[in-house]
């Protein structure tokens, strides 16, 4: 089946503090050596997806930065490949941004026009999980549908007024959606993840976007759901959207922890999560350091206490420090005798000597990226 | 000035046992993520020498599967970059390379092609970070037609290496070979930078001489000598090592996770580069206690290790014990098994309440020459039952699954050969 990705790529509309300030939230890294985009980006190429647009439009550097060519998803090709698809003006258009995701596939039709695949899969790059999207694709096709949407059913434990919530027919047609309604309505949720036909894709668009409405769900789906075959289809790993609060984002990452999810994310030989590689050496673990329950990237060293901490690469732990309950971002430097509990720690940052710091109550520090304590 | 590298890579590396027996030394894990050849490829990106050809004879598989087409060290670049030269077969009736100078002589039409001005000549399985940016300098200054980089060694080792004197001004007056009396301690690293039409000419002299046996130390540099050529001698002083020996590779390798390493790893302006693994971080678990030792990607540590070298992809189970050893790529280490100076090549499996490395020392019976010291050898692919003891100065071939032997314990010094 030919299949061209699309992934969204964040707006100002997250919730994630200081840790957005600099960077899109689909470039906020995750689990020590990855990005968030990583998932849905690896998850399209192990699909046999190979022509991939990324739109990006707050806060892009950083983001494409990681991307470079494509080279680390395979997708540096002669035919298809990455493509960076950000706001321009033109004689046409002299908007200067995407007033929607509808608005922002509908600026750039060429991209789908002159892609050979006739059907398109649009992700978000802020969703953590490792899928295998072909047999989505199969049941798109055997149900005749014109849009198929991604869902999950939970089991409680998630605010359900932040998702859209799905009610299904007895033939799994979807028949209403509520987006970000305060009532719970259904266990059912919609990931994010929308697969449509090519051709019907362009259509709605032309007859939508023009007219105002730029949100391919709240504008153009849940307004026509009677008038078109959406069907609904069923994930039941692990899916967490990091892009919803910033105790959503540090109860992912301490999920690495947990046996089952390190399994299901990273340890599928066919499915590979893919990332932008940096080259550093082997965490080195000196004589008096002491790591437990800890996920240890590449590069750092560590020469106090980590418990239950997630650290990215070269990270320094002086001796005597004590980092419990945190997840220390990339180059950050932890001078003697330091101790840091239950805080997000940002690149590049500095904690002098002997400097103490413990969230409040249940609160969670962010430490914004480059700060020196 | 252009510069051109040839790297050696087709040494056999008979002195580490099973280790090389399905593997060029080159391509020998170390440190935890690398392969010996990329400390040298690595030195040449970051010296800014972007065109190298790397000679490979013996068991070139994994090596070159590991080279590729040169990405991880940025040589995959039009004009230049990464070139593999294996033998070939030829009207004029090329065969095997016959020995370093040999492997040099039959390239000579592909270092033609670059027209290099000077010629550097590397070996793949050195472990040291060097600009080779000094020894050229060095090499212009003296208008040298060789220079030889070389370290000061202790008298009782220089009967292991290429040994020069020198007169004041470094320019070398006698070589000797691997001698037994030692006329000086200044010993040969094996790195050579030539004026090319100098050593074109030399190779091709050597090439037609019957009695010569092709070799740089043996042949090359002496008739160079002898012929009163402008050879010098480039004084090295950082950190050097010949890993060629099972007790060296293993000292070598914990000699690089010290606290304070005399190679570090982790330098920023000093990158080693290599062929990497998509594989996620570390993971340390609660109970586990790890101390002074490299944990690689994609590692699960759920017991003890001290001491040692973990590669990518191991997981160490419960209530085992690791210390003193390196443990290569995707070794699986089943609960309670206790592991002490050994090297477990790559996708073996160790059972559950294992022990290796217990007991008193005792002399090979497989072969003295390579197994001479208290190291276990477990070889590449091989799967140890639960509840073995193997002892000291033992070794286990590669590809061996021990369930089909009827053997519970090795003693010291005994080992399952295929």
């Amino acid at each position: 089946m030919r299949v061209v990705g699309l992934i969204l790529s964040g707006s100002t509309k997250d919730n994630l503090d200081k840790l957005t300030l600099k960077r899109t939230s689909t470039a906020v890294p995750v689990f020590g050596k990855y990005r968030a985009i990583d998932f849905t980006l690896s998850n399209m190429v192990n699909s046999g997806i190979t022509n991939v647009g990324v739109f990006t439009q707050y806060n892009p550097r950083s983001l494409m930065d990681h991307l470079g060519s494509g080279k680390e998803w395979n997708l540096d090709r002669k035919r298809g490949g990455l493509f960076i698809l950000q706001p321009f003006i033109s004689p046409q258009s002299r908007k200067m941004y995407y007033e929607g995701t509808a608005d922002a596939i509908f600026q750039n039709l060429t991209f789908l026009r002159r892609s050979y695949e006739d059907f398109v899969l649009i992700g978000s790059g802020d969703h953590i999980y490792n899928m295998d999207f072909r047999p989505l694709f199969k049941y798109h096709v055997k149900n005749g549908a014109d849009i198929t949407l991604l869902t999950k059913t939970v089991e409680g434990g998630i605010n359900f007024s932040q998702y859209g919530q799905v009610i299904t027919d007895e033939n799994n047609r979807i028949t209403q959606i509520y987006e970000k309604d305060p009532q719970h309505r259904s266990d059912k949720i919609f990931l994010g993840v929308y697969f449509i036909n090519k051709a019907f894709l362009m259509e709605i668009l032309y007859a939508n976007v023009p007219n105002g409405k730029f949100d391919l769900l709240k504008d153009i789906i849940i307004p026509n759901l009677s008038r078109m075959r959406v069907f609904s289809y069923d994930f039941d790993g692990y899916w967490k959207n990091i892009k919803k609060s910033v105790d959503e984002y540090y109860n992912t990452n301490m999920d690495i922890l947990k046996e089952e999810v390190r399994k299901e994310l990273f340890y599928s030989p066919e499915r590979k999560i893919y990332t932008k590689l940096k080259d550093s050496a082997p965490p080195k673990i000196n004589v008096n350091a002491e790591v437990s329950n800890s996920f240890i990237s590449d590069g750092c060293i560590i020469n106090g206490v980590v418990r239950n901490s997630v650290l990215s690469r070269d990270v320094y732990i002086g001796a005597g420090s004590v980092i419990e309950d945190c997840i220390v971002l990339q180059g950050s430097y932890l001078e003697e005798g330091s101790v840091i509990r239950k805080t997000i720690i940002d690149k590049n940052v500095r904690i002098r000597s002997g400097k103490k710091l413990e969230g409040i109550g249940n609160e969670i520090n962010v430490i914004e990226k480059g700060a020196v304590l | 000035m252009r510069v051109l590298a040839i790297i050696l890579a087709g040494g056999q590396g008979t002195r580490l046992g099973v280790i090389t027996n399905n593997l060029a030394k080159p391509a020998v894990p170390f440190g935890g993520k690398y392969r010996m050849i990329d400390f040298t490829l690595s030195n040449c990106v970051n010296s800014n020498i972007n065109t190298v050809g790397v000679v490979t004879q013996y068991m070139p598989h994994r090596l070159v599967e590991h080279l590729g087409i040169g990405k991880p060290w940025d040589l995959d670049i039009k004009g230049g970059g990464l070139h593999i030269l294996p033998p070939y077969l030829s009207r004029s009736g090329t065969s095997w390379y016959q020995g370093t100078a040999d492997a040099v002589y039959q390239n000579i039409e592909f270092i033609e092609r670059y027209k290099p001005d000077f010629v550097l000549l590397l070996s793949g399985d050195h472990v040291y970070k060097m600009d080779y940016n000094d020894i050229i300098d060095y090499h212009i200054e003296k208008d040298a037609d060789g220079t030889i980089a070389c370290m000061e060694v202790p008298v009782s080792e220089a009967h292991r290496f290429g040994i020069m004197v020198t007169d004041p001004f470094n320019r070398i007056i006698e070589f000797q070979e691997k001698p037994k009396e030692p006329r000086g301690t200044l010993a040969s690293l094996g790195i050579y930078v030539f004026k090319w039409n100098f050593l074109k000419d030399a190779l091709i002299r050597d090439a037609q001489d019957n009695t010569s046996e092709h070799d740089f130390g043996k042949n090359i540099i002496p008739k160079a000598l002898n012929e009163n050529s402008q050879l010098y001698a480039f004084n090295f002083e950082g950190y050097w090592r010949d890993v060629g020996t099972i007790e060296s590779y293993l000292d070598c390798n914990l000699e690089i996770i010290s606290p304070l390493p005399p190679l570090d790893l982790h330098d920023e302006n000093w990158k080693i580069y290599t062929q990497s693994e998509e594989l996620p971080p570390a993971f340390i678990a609660k109970g586990a206690s790890v101390v002074k030792s490299f944990v690689s990607e994609g590692s699960e540590i759920y017991g003890t290790v001290e001491n040692s070298v973990i590669f990518q992809g191991v997981t160490v189970s419960e209530g085992t014990y690791v210390k003193d050893s390196i443990i290569m790529n995707n070794v699986f280490i089943g609960k309670n098994s206790y592991i002490e100076k050994t090297i477990v090549a790559e996708n073996t499996i160790i059972g559950e309440s294992v022990e290796i490395g217990k007991g008193k020392f005792a002399e090979s019976k497989i072969d003295k020459k390579i197994y001479n010291s208290d190291i276990t050898v477990i070889g590449f692919n091989s799967k140890l039952k639960n509840k073995m003891t193997i002892g000291k100065n033992c070794v286990i071939d590669n590809e061996v699954d021990l369930n089909d032997y009827d053997v519970q314990e090795i003693n010291s010094g005994e080992g399952i050969i295929k």
